[in-house]
């Protein structure tokens, strides 16, 4: 099953290695991870897909907690949560396909934020549902490149995530 | 006051109350060994190879508790040191390893004796740290020895780069009294529910066990888990690193489990109802099979780390937190039950136990000319009363060692379990004897094992560490041989140690004194020989039988009721 961890660390240099490590020197597997500093800059927060069963998961957070560097975690899939990805894709629009990708893009409620003779620049939000929908209603041959940022989390309520 | 870095290190050293560093010196390192040398606090041991100081740290620390410190430069030093860390990492054992890195603006540049420590080393350290302000050196170090020495100790690695430890650049310096770390803060107390539901479980099994582990000995715990099998009655097993933690030649203690342990321990596993884990962590080679680990029982795990329970087997109720507290309110709760123990049901499961017993899996023969390997531990056990630290290496004499050498006391038993390293046992033993120096420290190891650090036996003459060698001769990889002999159509491929150095001429050069033992009359005296030269070293190469197997052996991918026996013996 898909797990959505969310990690508040010490923004330490090193501190995304040791996450990184642990996952490749235990065979776990990291769909995604995102990562920043947050409102306190000695703190950074990070959001962390994986898979396996209970089992496994439940390993991969005990052994993420074992870190030293690690000071709170939360599995945001325990409960009702908001995920959101952004996304920035290059497409190819030559004159006939220009309006057709800019309804595209309207309908998906992305921005243009870039634009040249033969290109847009789409930046898009939202879960990565979405973002894959998106990219499936491209006409073929058009994209030239995908950015994505990955999943950041949070949990619904008043409840938050810090020390 | 004002120190610079270096001074620094070793003044903090000192308020630590450290009174040994293992190390060896190196370009990265100099400011801190002038800064060492002009002090007269805490004494240094000079090692021949970056491995043995950190094996040496950590025999001195699994035989006291205090955690080992070891200093070493950047680049080879720091790699030197990594299998010694690994090492302590996998048995968590506490130990401070500071190494000297490249200044910090050549960092990343590939300069000379460069290598990135801290990456290296990330995945076989609890912790690690590279310091690149000499303001944050103190408060660094003192964090290193609470998270080295707190709740499940291991190893941390101090990485420090010369300009850090400057002897020009003064700062005023103030060791931290207290520590307080957000990210970091070890569980002190078990929960009294989950204790009281072990405490009925306990009290209410039929056919009950008790495993124990290296937690026991590493958290102090042995006192509480005496009371605690000793109150209840029921019989208890131990696992290589456990091993002492309950004593040996008590009636209750059915020797070690796992792939070379009794038939005994193994079956009770097997047979159990009820399991009480205690600072164990459920080891490959201590449950065999997994889907057939303790298939009926229901089990209780008390660790002090969380991501031990449950990691491979299920546990129906887990306890986290200190052996020593948890087992202390363990006890204090059954004795607040005001219940017994089933006598009748306790009565037949002795009985069962007994049969097993009776099937004495460790007998062997004792008729040859040949020295067995066996006779020379069982030897080394009667002419010591088991009153010494017994190090060793790995492979068959360790085997032979935690099976024949019955253990009374905790920290006498030192052994690289986890990473099961060659080489371990005479440098752990310098660590051992610079603890204890008026005790008797042997190390028993293997012509295989004991090549791969001989060096270390000039550290030995330089600092009159009189360590008493018993090296278990056969001519092979013993452990090697013995799975190629049986799982392998006996094809020996590479265990021969060909080309084997004359030992008894090889301790003589280094200074000591070299005995050889052929006959297995000549044992006992020579090792009286051996321990009556109370200020040297004395190596006794003794020649054992080449083709002997450890067993009781439990086979790759077998369960625990699944043993092979000596073959002249068959399964009851």
């Amino acid at each position: 099953m898909r797990h959505v961890i969310s990690i508040l660390m010490e923004n330490e240099a090193g501190a995304l290695s040791r996450v990184a490590g642990l996952f490749s020197a235990r065979g776990y597997n990291i769909e995604a991870l995102t990562v920043a500093p947050t409102e306190d800059p000695s703190m950074s927060r990070m959001t962390l897909v994986t898979r396996g069963n209970e089992e496994i998961v439940e390993q991969i957070k005990k052994q993420l907690n074992k870190l030293i560097d690690v000071i709170k975690l939360q599995d945001l899939s325990d409960g009702p949560h908001i995920e959101r990805e952004l996304m920035m894709v290059k497409l190819r629009v030559v004159k006939h396909d220009r309006e057709e990708l800019k309804r595209l893009a309207d309908i998906f409620r992305g921005n243009i934020v870039d634009v040249t003779e033969t290109s847009y620049v789409v930046e898009l939000t939202g879960s990565g549902d979405k973002l894959d929908a998106f990219l499936a209603t491209v006409p073929e041959g058009q994209i030239v490149e995908v950015v994505r940022s990955g999943p950041s989390g949070i949990a619904r309520g008043a409840k938050g995530l810090g020390v | 006051m004002e120190l610079s870095g270096a001074e620094i290190l070793i003044q903090s050293l000192i308020d630590e109350g450290v009174e040994y560093v293992f190390g060896y010196p190196g370009g990265a390192v100099l400011h801190i060994y002038d800064a060492l040398v002009a002090q007269g606090q805490v004494k240094h041991i000079l090692v021949r190879h970056e491995q043995g100081a950190t094996h040496a740290a950590d025999g001195y620390a699994r035989s006291t508790g205090k955690p080992g410190v070891v200093l070493v430069t950047s680049g080879p030093g720091a790699t030197n040191a990594v299998t010694g860390i690994a090492t302590a990492y996998m048995d968590s054992i506490p130990m401070v390893v500071i190494t000297g890195q490249v200044p910090t603006p050549v960092i990343g540049s590939d300069a000379f004796q460069e290598v990135d420590t801290v990456g290296i080393t990330r995945p076989c350290v609890k912790h690690n740290f590279l310091v690149k302000d000499v303001n944050r050196l103190a408060e660094t170090l003192r964090k290193a020895f609470y998270i080295a020495t707190t709740g499940r100790p291991g190893p941390v690695v101090v990485d420090i780069p010369k300009d850090v430890v400057d002897p020009n650049v003064k700062i005023p310096y103030e060791y931290p009294k207290e520590i307080r770390m957000r990210s970091y803060n070890p569980v002190k107390k078990g929960h009294p529910g989950q204790i009281k539901k072990a405490a009925d479980l306990l009290v209410g099994a039929r056919r009950p066990m008790i495993y124990s582990g290296g937690g026991v000995v590493l958290g102090d715990g042995a006192e509480e888990l005496v009371d605690l099998v000793r109150g209840l009655g029921y019989p208890i097993t131990s696992t290589l690193m456990g091993l002492g933690a309950y004593p040996a030649g008590d009636r209750q203690f059915l020797g070690m489990l796992g792939m070379h342990g009794t038939y005994e321990a193994n079956m009770a596993m097997h047979e159990c109802d009820v399991l009480l884990a205690v600072g164990a962590r459920f080891d490959d080679r201590v449950t065999g099979k997994i889907e057939q680990f303790c298939p009926s029982a229901t089990i209780i795990h008390i660790d002090i780390d969380p991501a031990s329970i449950a990691k491979t087997v299920r546990v129906d109720v887990p306890i986290v937190g200190p052996v020593k507290s948890v087992l202390k309110d363990l006890n204090k709760a059954l004795r607040g039950l005001g219940r017994k123990p089933d006598a009748e049901a306790l009565e037949a499961w002795w009985e069962q136990i007994g049969r097993w017993r009776a099937m004495e899996c460790l007998r062997y023969d004792r008729t040859g000319s040949r020295i067995k390997p066996q006779f020379a531990v069982e030897t080394l056990y009667q002419v010591t009363g088991g009153d010494c630290y017994v190090t060793s290496d790995v492979g068959q004499h360790q085997m032979w060692t935690a099976q024949y050498f019955k253990f009374e006391q905790p920290r006498r038993w030192i052994n690289s379990g986890g990473l099961g390293t060659m080489g371990f046992g005479l440098p752990a033993a310098m660590g051992v004897q610079i603890a204890h120096p008026d005790e008797l420290v042997v190390c028993v190891s293997g012509e295989a094992s004991i090549q791969m650090c001989p060096q270390e036996l000039a550290t030995c003459k330089q600092f009159d560490l009189p360590i008493k060698v018993m090296l278990l001769n056969n001519g092979y990889m013993g452990m090697v041989r013995q799975w190629q002999e049986l799982f392998y159509d006996g094809r020996y491929a590479h265990s021969y140690v060909d080309a084997l150095p004359d030992f008894v001429r090889l301790a003589e050069s280094y200074g000591h004194v070299g005995l050889r033992v052929e006959r297995p009359e000549d044992l006992e005296g020579a090792l009286r020989e051996a321990f009556a030269m109370k200020d040297r070293l004395v190596f006794l190469d003794v020649i054992v039988d080449p083709e002997e197997n450890v067993y009781p052996m439990i086979g790759m991918g077998k369960g625990h009721h699944e043993m092979y026996l000596p073959p002249e013996r068959e399964l009851a």
